[in-house]
């Protein structure tokens, strides 16, 4: 275990190593962040979020969505501090599952980045950043509000 | 036990049940998965006084996988053993939530008569792939490209999620996740086929390596390797075989979709998040059998990850929601002295992982008398599959006939 303060900081992992891919339902959450911005999918009849993006909506099951642009503010609902990912031992990373205030009940899995994890905790307010992952496609983690 | 006028007469029962050894992780090979598993079907027919030609069904769980990557087949098996002819091979679907259920599948299958001699089986090798890391392996697919990046890389990091929520929003404490683990080591000490056997302290576990905190190294079940096989046939039948008939008072698959996915999702709702997500099936199960939680006498709860045990014990009634670590710390689990024993076997934080099927095999001993930690008096045996992405599941045993 590394004692190096440096290396306790909470990060995302490299985004060189780090793959996503899209189905038709999904790939306009992946174009948004391309573009900076975080979107969430709303059913267009009866206006529940859902998250991931799912064919149907599960409350109405209308098959309508409108992607609706967060702020980006969330708050942590839980989280965990994670020493080590297999091929890189001395990382340390605070993967969140965030409320999303405008999107409710919607909820992302993210990580926290740039933190010291002993100061994260449950009800924390968070802001989405951009970070660079492999083909060119875009990762939504989370900073400290404020930070 | 005053329950047994209110129970459901039993159809079925687990007359045979065969083990492999118990290997650490990687260390079977070169014997085979379906080595290991003819060996434990071979082992549970000799057992139950049965040919293996007899057998007429295969009831899995975990898509019939053996882990990641591997599968269990119904016909490789036939061609290896010789089994004539099958008439019912099913699985219930997605992983280790469905262990205790697979006894319910092969009791459909007895009750339709569609089969008459059902095997229930694990057979898990880690010497490819290892289960521990299996996220960080897996290919990224749409949906798990929502939840693969954030860094969770095996099944105990992703629960630790959903510890936190538990310590959080009832006060549970780690000391209640110690307890659990130290119980479970204690109860695996005197077994000659435990992996883990040296007694551990509270120290220890406070000073045990975290890997995804608010989890360390002693609240993750081991990785092994082994096989294990259960026979159910109808009590009819079993009436003239070797063992005395194990019956099946009730057996229940399934969920609420407000888990649904669980921590494969992590949308559950607050009360749902901070649990095992076995509510309703507990319900069902203790419906079906006509018996409640204070009925049981021994339980053999999934354990995973510690924590998991504690939101089972809240989730089938042992105790309140949110009361799961005053009732852990009070010593309610412990072989001795305590009120409901749990994991009288060590468990897979201890004795084996084999995906659920100890946990069947040691309610069996349990209910026959001849389990190595005994509970005296034992009539009602309770096993659990594990909290995870649904279905999970829970099988109540009664005592041997």
């Amino acid at each position: 275990v590394s004692t190096d303060p440096a290396a306790l900081r909470a990060t995302a992992l490299p985004g060189e190593g780090v793959h996503i891919t899209t189905s038709p339902d999904t790939e306009r959450f992946w174009e948004a962040t391309k573009e900076g911005k975080l979107e969430v999918p709303q059913c267009s009849r009866c206006g529940h979020f859902r998250m991931p993006p799912t064919p149907y909506c599960p409350e109405c099951q209308s098959d309508q969505v409108t992607w609706v642009e967060q702020s980006g503010d969330a708050t942590v609902f839980s989280f965990s501090v994670v020493h080590g990912f297999p091929g890189l031992p001395d990382i340390t990373l605070v993967p969140i599952v965030v409320d999303l205030p405008d999107a409710a009940p919607a909820r992302l899995v993210s990580n926290l980045v740039d933190v010291d994890p002993a100061d994260v905790f449950i009800g924390m307010q968070v802001r989405v950043a951009f970070h660079p992952i492999a083909d060119g496609n875009v990762l939504p983690v989370f900073t400290v509000a404020g930070s | 036990v005053t329950a047994a006028s209110t129970q459901t007469k039993p159809d079925v029962a687990i007359v045979g049940v065969g083990a492999t050894t118990y290997y650490r992780r990687g260390q079977s090979w070169p014997r085979t998965t379906t080595e290991l598993a003819c060996e434990a079907i071979l082992k549970a027919c000799a057992d139950a006084g049965l040919d293996v030609k007899e057998i007429d069904g295969f009831a899995y769980y975990s898509m019939a996988g053996g882990g990641y990557g591997q599968s269990m087949d119904t016909a490789m098996f036939m061609e290896t053993l010789g089994i004539p002819e099958v008439t019912f091979t099913a699985t219930l679907t997605s992983g280790g939530g469905g262990a205790a259920g697979s006894i319910g599948l092969a009791r459909a299958a007895i009750v339709a008569g569609d089969a008459t001699v059902v095997v229930t089986l694990m057979s898990l090798q880690q010497a490819q792939s290892r289960l521990g890391q299996i996220f960080a392996t897996v290919p990224s697919d749409p949906i798990n490209s929502f939840l693969q990046p954030s860094g969770l890389s095996g099944p105990g990091h992703l629960m630790s999620v959903l510890t936190r929520r538990h310590m959080h929003d009832y006060g549970t404490r780690r000391e209640a996740f110690a307890e659990i683990a130290i119980s479970e080591r204690l109860n695996a000490s005197n077994r000659e086929t435990a992996i883990k056997r040296d007694p551990i302290t509270l120290d220890d576990y406070f000073g045990a390596r975290m890997i995804a905190d608010p989890l360390c190294l002693l609240d993750f079940c081991l990785e092994t390797d082994g096989a294990i096989a259960v026979i159910t046939t109808s009590v009819e039948r079993a009436k003239d075989l070797k063992q005395p008939p194990v019956p099946v008072i009730a057996a229940a698959h399934g969920g609420n979709r407000k888990w649904g996915r669980a921590f494969g999702w992590f949308g559950m709702p607050q009360h749902e998040f901070a649990s095992s997500g076995h509510e309703a099936v507990a319900q069902h199960l203790f419906r079906r059998a006509g018996v409640g939680p204070e009925d049981i006498d021994v339980a053999l709860l999934y354990d995973h990850f510690s924590p998991l045990v504690l939101m089972q014990l809240e989730d089938y009634g042992f105790c309140k929601k949110g009361e799961g670590g005053d009732f852990v710390e009070s010593g309610a689990i412990r072989y001795r002295g305590g009120s409901i024993p749990v994991n009288t076997h060590g468990g897979q934080l201890s004795e084996a992982y084999i995906i659920g099927m100890t946990h069947i095999k040691e309610a069996v001993e349990q209910m026959r008398g001849t389990a190595v930690n005994q509970v005296e008096g034992a009539e009602l045996a309770l096993a659990t599959g594990g909290p995870a992405h649904l279905p999970v599941s829970g099988l109540i045993l009664g005592k041997a006939l």
